[in-house]
C-alpha cells in the first residue's frame, strides 16, 4: 500500500503543464492543420506610421499557416518535456507553445479573412484598461488582508461620478478628478464594515455591489433619462501623442497614442509594483496581509494602515471607472461595467495577487475579449459565447491548482482584532 | 531599568483574568512568573506591551509612571517581548522581519536593509546566535525563529525583555542555552521577564519568583524553594507529582506499525519509518521535543494523513489505507491534539458533540432520521459518568472551561467500544484537577485491558504514567526504553544523543 | 406554557434585528427618493413644502408598492378578488426566490458560500425547457420529468463547484462566480442553436413548454399564481427536516461549524462538500424548472432575472435558517412584484428595491449599529456573518 509519489508537486504541476502542451499541440495540428479544408489566405494588417517598415501586411495560406504553428508548438512541447526532465521551469516553453497555438488557431478560424493585427492588439490593451485598474485595487486590499469583491461596485460607481460630473461641467477633469472620490465612498463602506464591524468580507463586497447597480440604475432612470442633455452628455477625452515614442512601430500607436487615463494607468501599475517591495509602507502593507498580529507585535497600526489601503484601492478603481465614461463613450450606461470588475478579480486571482502578474492576466483577458469581438464580426467556425468564457475558464484552471497553485495573503480577508477571540 | 506594575485588574466578560496585581522587577534581574496554564500570566505581560489594555492599574518604568496602549509605546519605553508565538512573518527574511515596524529608508524611499544586516551579524556574533540575515524565516528551525526574536528586542535597545513560555518549543539542549544567553543579557543588565511553568527552569535560571493563582499574586518565592512548595503554591493546595498505579498486566498485541513513513504533499518526510508494538494493559508514552513529527505520527494512526506507507495493525488487521471512519471504528479512541481545533466543534451543544463519530450509528439514529430524544438522555449520563460540569447536554460546549471540554472528548471516545486509545496531549493546558482526572482515565483503561498509546512532551506526564517510553527525534524513533530511565538520559534522548548502549 | 413563552421571546429577539433593519432600509430608501427628485429643490424657500413634497413622493412610491405587492383596489371594479391579484403576483415572484435562497442557505450551514445559484438556477430552467419542449408525455408525468431533468442538470453543475473544492481546495466564492458567467454565455449560445431556436423567431427564445409539462394553475386563468409556491414551501420544511433531523444535515453543519473536527471525527468531508454542492444546485435549478414550468413557459436569455443573486440576499435576512429564508423571500418577492407597479403608476425605477435589498443586509450585518441607533441591548448579533479568510 504505497501511496508515497516519486514526483513532488512542483514536478507534477510541471508535467502536467508540459503533457497539456504536448496534447494541445496535437489536437491544434489534426484539428486546425489535417481537418482544415480551407486553404484560403489569412492576412494580417498591420497599420504603421510613416512606412517605418516596408511590409504592412502579410499574407499566410491557412493551411501552411496552422500546420506550421502546430508544429513550432510541438517542437516547444518536446522542449517542455526535456525542461521538465531535467527538473528546470517550463515558463518560458509553455508561453511560446500557447502563442504558437493562439496563431495556429487564427490562421484556422480567420481562413480567407483579415486580421487587423495592430487593432487586435490595440483593442485589447483598451479592454484591458478597466481590468488593470480593477486589479491594481484588488492588489491593494488583499495584499493588506482585505478581499475585495466590490471591485465592480467601485468601477461602476467611478463611471457615474465621472460621466455625470463631466456632464455637468461639461469638463472631463472634473470628471477625472471626482471619478476617484466616488471609488473611494465605496471603498469606506467595505473599510467601516469589513474592519470596524468585522463582516465577512465576500458577503459585503457582494452587498456592496448590489447596493452601487441599484443606486446607479436608479438614478440612471430618474435623472439621466429625463435629463439626459445636462446629466448624461458628457465629453471624452481625447488621445495625447507622445513625441518620439508614439513613432516605434507596431508599440508606438497601441501604448503611447492614449488618454491620460492610459498614461495614469502605467504610472500606477509602476508606482505599486515598486512600491509594494521597494518600501516602507509595501513591506509592512505585506506583513498585516501575512500575519497582522506580528505586525501589531512590532507598533504597526494594522487597520489604520488596512483602513487607508482600501480608499487608496477605492480611488484607483474609481478612476479606472472613469474609463468607461470620459474615457471612452462619454455617456454613462445602465450597469455599464458588465462585470468588468469581476474579470479584474479572476485577473488579480491569475496573476497570484502580485501587480505584474494581475497586470499580465489582465492583458491577457483582454486580448481574448478583443479577439472575440474581432472574430464575430468576420465570422468564425467557434461561437463567441465560447470565447467569451475564456476568462472564466481560466481562473477555474488556476485556482484548481492544475498548473500551479496560487495562494492568497495568509491573513486576507479575516479581520484583525486584538486580543483575538476574547 | 526597572519596572513595576501596580494593581492590574483585567475582565473578559465573567472572567477575572488579572485581579490587582502588583509586581516590581528590578534592574537587571530574572524574574520568573510561574503558574498554571489560564493562570492570566500572559495577559498580563499582553498588557505591559502593550497588546491589551487594563480596566484598571498603573505601570512605572523608572519609578516614572507610564502609559502603554500600543506596542509601540512599550517597544519606546525599552519593553521588548520574545512570544510565545513566534512574530515573524514567515515569508519574509531574517532582515525585513527585524526591520518591519522600525525601517529605514533612503533619500528615494526605497527600503534600506544594509544597517539591519550588520546589526544583526554584530549581534550574532556577540552571542554566538547563527543567523543569516537574508534566509527567509519559514525555512528555519525554531530555535533558529527563536534566536530572531531576540535579536530584535536587542536591536531595539530592550532593556526589560519579556520571555513568555519560551522553551516549550526547545530540546532540553536548546532550553539550556537560551538559560545561558538569559544570564549573559543580565550580566549587560538587562531584566528578564522570564514566564513559566516549568518548575527546574524557574530554579535554574531565576533571581525571584512570583506565583500567579487564578489572577491573583499568591506568593513569592527564592530559587533555592522545593519544587513542592512551588507546585502547592501554584495549585492551591499540595500536589502529589507521582501517580499511584498497579504494575501493568501486560497481553496480546494490539497495536503493530511496523515501517511508518509520512511525507507531506511536497514528498518531505514528516516521520520516517516507525515501528512500535504496543500491547493490551500498558502505557506506551511517545516522548519528544514538540514539532518532531508527533503530531503526525498520531494522526497517521487514524489514516488523516495523506502520503503514508508502512503497515498498521489492530488487532492483526491492517487498516493503513482506511477511511478515518473506519480506523476509528476499527476499535480505537482518539484524543486529539487540539481540542478546540479538531476535538470538538464549540457552537454544538455537549449532546451533539458527544455523537460526533456516531452519529448516525443506533441508537442515535434510525436510518437517516436521529433520535434526538436518545442523543440527550445518553450525554445526561455521560455528563455525570465522565463528571462534566455544565448546565446540562444542551449547553454549547464553546462556554465550558478546558478541563470539561476535554472530559466531553473522553466521553465520546471512551464509551464506544475500543481497544485501543490513542491520546495527543491530553492534558495541554489543563489545570491541575483535570489534569489528575485525565491520568486517572487514562491508567483506568489500562487496567481494563486496553492498549494505551500517549504522546506527551511534559516529562512529568511521561514518567507519571507511562509503562515503556518510546523516544522520537526529528521523525524517528532513536530508542524505545522502560520508564525507569533516569531523567538526564531521558532528556539526552530527546536531543538525539544516545547516552549509553541500550537494549 | 413555559416553554412556549421562551420560543417567543426567543423569536422576538431573532426578528428584532431583522425588523429594524428592514425598517431602515425602508427610511433611507425613501429618502433617496425623495431627494432624487430635481424638482424638490425648487422648493428649498419653504421648508415645510420642501418637506412635504419630499414625503408626499416617497409616500406615493411606497403605496404603488403596496398597491403592486398585496391589493389593489383599482382592480375590483369587475370582481372583489381581483383586488388580491398583487398579492398572486408576490407567490409567483416568491416561489423561485425561496427555492435559490434555500441553496444560498444550505451552502452557508455547511460552511460554504454559494455565490452560484444563478448559474445553477440558469441550468436547472435549461433542463426542464428541453425536457418541456422536446418529449411529449402524459400530464404530471411530463411535468414531473422536466423538474427531474431540471434537478439532474443544475445539481451536476452545483456538484462541480463542490467536487473541486474538496479535491483541489479551490474556494467556491472564485469558482461560483465564474461558473455564473459561464452559464450566463452558455445559455446564449444554447439559444443560438437549431434545437433551441422557436420556429420562426430570429431572437433568444427557446419553444413553449408543453401544456403537459407546465405547472397546474391554482386560481384559475386571471392569476399567474401556480403550484410553484407550494412546491417551494413544501422544499423549505424538507430543508428544515434535512439540517435539523436527519444524519446527513448533522454532518453538513459538522462540516460547516468545524471541518477540522469533523474530520477528525470520521466524516467524509469531500463527500460533504460535494453532496451539499450537488444539492444546492438542485434547489437552484428547481427555482430555474418553477420559473419556466409555471410562470414563463419558455427559456429566455433572462429567464433567471436576478434569482440567483437576490437569493444571496434573501438567506443573509433570513439568517441561514429555512424558515427565515421563507419570509425573506416572500418580502424580496413583494417588493419586486410591487417594484413593477411602482414603475409603471410613479416616476420611481424598480431599482430602489435593489438599494433596500442592499440596505437591510448591511444594517444587519451591523448590529453595533443598529443598536446605537436604536438604543437596544438584547438583539441577537450577526455571528452568521463573521468573517473567514479566502484560504480556508
Amino acid at each position: 500500500m504505497n501511496k508515497v509519489s516519486k514526483l513532488t508537486p512542483i514536478q507534477k504541476r510541471r508535467q502536467r503543464g508540459a503533457f497539456s502542451l504536448l496534447f494541445l499541440s496535437f489536437a491544434s495540428l489534426i484539428g486546425f492543420g489535417i481537418l482544415q479544408k480551407n486553404t484560403a489566405p489569412v492576412t494580417y494588417k498591420f497599420v504603421l506610421e510613416k512606412e517605418w517598415i516596408a511590409i504592412n501586411e502579410w499574407t499566410l495560406d491557412s493551411r501552411t499557416g496552422s500546420y506550421g504553428f502546430s508544429c513550432a508548438a510541438l517542437i516547444f512541447a518536446i522542449w517542455a518535456i526535456f525542461q521538465f526532465r531535467r527538473n528546470k521551469k517550463i515558463q518560458l516553453q509553455s508561453a511560446l507553445g500557447g502563442f504558437a497555438i493562439l496563431m495556429a488557431f487564427l490562421c484556422w478560424a480567420a481562413s480567407g479573412k483579415m486580421i487587423p493585427f495592430t487593432g487586435l492588439l490595440q483593442g485589447a490593451l483598451l479592454l484591458s484598461v478597466p481590468l488593470i485598474f480593477g486589479a491594481m485595487a484588488g492588489v491593494l486590499c488583499e495584499r493588506s488582508g482585505v478581499i475585495n469583491i466590490a471591485i465592480e461596485g467601485q468601477l461602476l460607481a467611478g463611471a457615474f461620478a465621472a460621466g455625470v460630473v463631466a456632464s455637468l461641467t461639461q469638463n472631463t477633469t472634473w470628471g477625472l478628478i471626482v471619478a476617484p472620490l466616488a471609488g473611494a465612498l465605496i471603498s469606506l463602506i467595505l473599510a467601516v464594515f469589513a474592519i470596524k464591524f468585522s463582516i465577512d468580507q465576500v458577503i459585503l463586497g457582494f452587498v456592496i455591489n448590489v447596493l452601487v447597480i441599484g443606486m446607479t440604475n436608479f438614478l440612471y432612470k430618474k435623472l439621466l433619462i429625463p435629463y439626459q442633455n445636462t446629466w448624461n452628455s458628457g465629453p471624452i477625452l481625447s488621445p495625447i501623442e507622445i513625441p518620439i515614442l508614439s513613432k516605434i512601430p507596431l508599440l508606438g500607436p497601441i501604448f503611447f497614442n492614449q488618454t491620460i487615463i492610459v498614461y495614469l494607468m502605467y504610472l500606477i501599475v509602476a508606482v505599486i509594483h515598486l512600491s509594494l517591495f521597494k518600501t516602507r509602507w509595501g513591506l509592512r502593507t505585506r506583513a498585516v496581509g501575512e500575519h497582522p498580529t506580528a505586525a501589531d507585535s512590532v507598533g504597526i497600526k494594522v487597520n489604520n494602515l488596512r483602513f487607508r489601503n482600501v480608499i487608496f484601492a477605492g480611488l484607483v478603481a474609481g478612476l479606472g471607472g472613469a474609463y468607461f465614461t470620459v474615457g471612452a463613450v462619454g455617456a454613462f450606461g445602465k450597469e455599464m461595467t458588465a462585470g468588468k470588475g469581476f474579470i479584474a478579480l479572476a485577473a488579480l486571482i491569475f496573476g497570484r495577487w502580485s501587480p505584474l502578474g494581475a497586470v499580465m492576466a489582465a492583458l491577457l483577458f483582454g486580448f481574448a475579449d478583443n479577439l472575440q469581438g474581432i472574430l464575430s464580426i468576420t465570422g468564425t467556425p467557434i461561437p463567441s459565447e465560447f470565447m467569451l468564457m475564456a476568462p472564466y475558464i481560466a481562473t477555474i484552471i488556476a485556482v484548481t491548482g492544475f498548473v500551479g497553485r496560487v495562494r492568497a495573503p495568509a491573513a486576507d480577508g479575516i479581520p484583525y482584532n486584538r486580543g483575538g477571540s476574547h | 531599568m526597572s519596572v513595576e506594575l501596580r494593581g492590574i485588574t483585567k475582565s473578559f466578560g465573567a472572567l477575572v483574568a488579572n485581579d490587582g496585581i502588583d509586581l516590581r522587577v528590578e534592574t537587571g534581574e530574572i524574574h520568573a512568573i510561574l503558574g498554571e496554564n489560564g493562570a492570566g500570566k500572559s495577559t498580563l505581560m499582553n498588557i505591559l506591551y502593550g497588546l491589551l489594555s487594563p480596566d484598571s492599574g498603573q505601570i512605572l518604568v523608572d519609578e516614572k509612571p507610564i502609559i502603554i496602549s500600543e506596542p509601540s509605546d512599550a517597544l519606546a519605553a525599552g519593553i521588548g517581548m520574545v512570544h510565545q508565538h513566534f512574530m515573524l512573518i514567515p515569508v519574509f527574511t531574517v532582515a525585513e522581519n527585524i526591520v518591519l515596524g522600525h525601517e529605514k529608508v533612503n533619500g528615494f524611499g526605497v527600503l534600506d536593509l544594509e544597517k539591519a544586516r550588520s546589526e544583526i551579524a554584530r549581534i550574532s556574533k556577540e552571542f554566538n546566535f547563527d543567523v543569516d540575515p537574508d534566509a527567509v524565516v519559514e525555512t528555519l528551525p525554531v530555535g533558529i525563529q527563536q534566536r530572531v526574536e531576540v535579536i530584535r528586542a536587542l536591536i531595539y535597545n530592550a532593556k526589560v525583555l519579556i520571555l513568555d513560555e519560551p522553551t516549550a518549543v526547545l530540546t532540553p539542549q536548546e532550553t539550556d542555552e537560551l538559560l545561558q544567553v538569559m544570564k549573559n543579557l543580565k550580566k549587560q543588565g538587562t531584566s528578564i521577564i522570564f514566564i513559566t511553568h516549568k518548575l527546574r527552569e524557574v530554579q535554574e535560571a531565576a533571581d525571584r519568583i512570583t506565583i500567579i493563582r487564578r489572577g491573583k499574586i499568591v506568593g513569592t518565592a527564592l530559587p533555592t524553594a522545593s519544587q513542592e512548595d512551588l507546585a502547592s503554591q501554584m495549585v492551591g493546595r499540595p500536589v502529589d507529582l507521582t501517580m499511584n498505579k498497579s504494575p501493568a498486566k501486560i497481553g496480546k498485541t494490539l497495536l503493530e506499525i511496523s515501517n511508518l513513513t509520512v511525507t507531506d504533499s511536497t514528498g518531505r518526510e514528516l516521520i520516517h519509518d516507525i515501528s512500535l508494538d504496543v500491547h493490551a494493559g500498558e502505557i506506551v508514552a511517545v516522548a519528544g521535543v514538540q514539532g518532531n513529527g508527533q503530531t503526525e505520527f498520531a494522526r497517521a494512526i487514524l489514516n488523516l494523513e495523506e502520503h503514508v506507507s508502512g503497515s498498521i495493525l489492530v488487532d492483526g488487521k491492517d487498516i493503513l489505507g482506511e477511511t478515518v471512519r473506519g480506523s476509528l471504528h476499527s476499535g480505537i479512541a482518539f484524543i486529539p491534539e487540539s481540542r478546540e481545533l479538531d476535538g470538538l466543534i464549540g457552537s454544538f451543544s455537549i449532546a451533539e458533540n458527544l455523537i460526533l463519530d456516531t452519529f448516525d450509528l443506533a441508537p442515535n439514529a434510525k436510518g437517516l432520521l436521529m433520535s434526538p430524544n436518545t442523543v440527550t438522555n445518553e450525554a445526561v449520563k455521560r455528563i455525570t459518568e465522565f463528571d462534566i460540569r455544565s448546565q446540562g447536554a444542551n449547553e454549547l460546549v464553546s462556554s465550558l472551561s478546558g478541563g470539561n471540554k476535554q472530559k466531553v472528548v473522553l466521553a465520546r471516545e471512551l464509551s464506544r467500544p475500543v481497544k485501543i486509545v490513542v491520546a495527543s496531549q491530553p492534558t495541554r493546558g489543563l489545570d491541575v484537577g483535570s489534569i489528575e482526572f485525565v491520568h486517572e482515565k487514562i491508567v483506568q483503561e489500562r487496567d481494563a485491558g486496553r492498549a494505551v498509546l500517549l504522546f506527551s512532551t511534559e516529562l512529568d506526564e511521561v514518567f507519571a504514567l507511562a509503562d515503556r517510553i518510546a523516544v522520537m527525534y526529528r521523525g524517528t524513533i532513536i530508542d524505545i526504553v522502560p520508564a525507569t530511565i533516569s531523567r538526564s538520559d531521558l532528556g539526552l534522548l530527546m536531543a538525539g544523543v544516545k547516552p549509553k548502549v541500550s537494549s | 406554557m413555559n416553554k412556549f413563552k421562551k420560543y417567543i421571546e426567543e423569536t422576538s429577539k431573532s426578528i428584532a434585528l431583522p425588523l429594524l433593519a428592514f425598517f431602515l432600509a425602508i427610511l433611507s430608501g425613501g429618502l433617496l427618493i425623495a431627494f432624487s427628485d430635481p424638482k424638490i429643490y425648487k422648493l428649498w424657500k419653504s421648508p415645510l413644502e420642501f418637506l412635504g413634497t419630499g414625503f408626499a413622493s416617497a409616500g406615493h412610491a411606497y403605496l404603488a408598492l403596496i398597491q403592486g405587492s398585496i391589493f389593489d383596489g383599482n382592480l375590483t371594479s369587475k370582481n372583489f378578488l381581483l383586488g388580491f391579484y398583487p398579492l398572486s403576483e408576490t407567490f409567483v415572484v416568491a416561489a423561485p426566490l425561496i427555492l435559490t435562497g434555500l441553496s444560498v442557505t444550505l451552502a452557508f450551514r455547511a460552511g460554504l458560500f454559494n455565490i452560484g445559484a444563478q448559474g445553477q438556477f440558469i441550468f436547472g430552467a435549461i433542463g426542464a425547457s428541453y425536457v418541456g419542449f422536446h418529449y411529449n408525455l402524459p400530464p404530471v408525468i411530463h411535468a414531473l420529468a422536466a423538474i427531474l431533468g431540471a434537478i439532474v442538470l443544475a445539481g451536476l453543475w452545483g456538484g462541480l463547484v463542490g467536487f473541486l473544492k474538496a479535491r483541489t481546495g479551490a474556494h467556491e466564492v472564485i469558482v461560483t462566480i465564474m461558473l455564473n458567467y459561464i452559464s450566463v454565455y452558455f445559455l446564449l449560445w444554447l439559444l443560438s442553436t437549431q434545437t433551441f431556436l422557436r420556429k420562426g423567431r430570429q431572437d433568444p427564445i427557446a419553444p413553449p413548454v408543453n401544456e403537459n409539462a407546465r405547472l397546474p394553475k391554482l386560481f384559475g386563468m386571471d392569476y399567474r399564481i401556480n403550484l410553484g409556491i407550494f412546491i417551494a414551501l413544501g422544499v423549505a420544511y424538507l430543508i428544515h427536516i434535512l439540517l435539523s433531523r436527519t444524519t446527513w444535515g448533522f454532518q453538513f453543519r459538522s462540516v460547516g461549524a468545524n471541518t477540522l473536527a469533523a474530520k477528525t471525527a470520521g466524516m467524509s468531508v469531500p463527500f460533504v462538500m460535494t453532496s451539499v454542492m450537488v444539492i444546492c444546485g438542485a434547489l437552484a435549478g428547481l427555482g430555474g424548472a418553477v420559473q419556466v414550468m409555471g410562470s414563463e413557459y419558455a427559456l429566455t436569455a433572462g429567464v433567471a432575472g436576478s434569482f440567483g443573486f437576490d437569493a444571496i440576499t434573501v438567506a443573509l435576512l433570513g439568517r441561514a435558517k429555512p424558515l427565515g429564508t421563507v419570509l425573506a423571500a416572500l418580502l424580496f418577492g413583494a417588493l419586486r412584484a410591487g417594484g413593477l407597479t411602482m414603475q409603471a403608476n410613479t416616476t420611481t425605477p424598480i431599482d430602489i428595491v435593489l438599494v433596500i435589498q442592499a440596505l437591510v443586509v448591511l444594517f444587519i450585518a451591523a448590529p453595533a449599529m443598529v443598536r446605537a441607533i436604536f438604543k437596544l441591548k438584547n438583539v441577537k448579533s450577526g455571528t452568521d456573518m463573521a468573517a473567514k479568510g479566502w484560504n480556508g
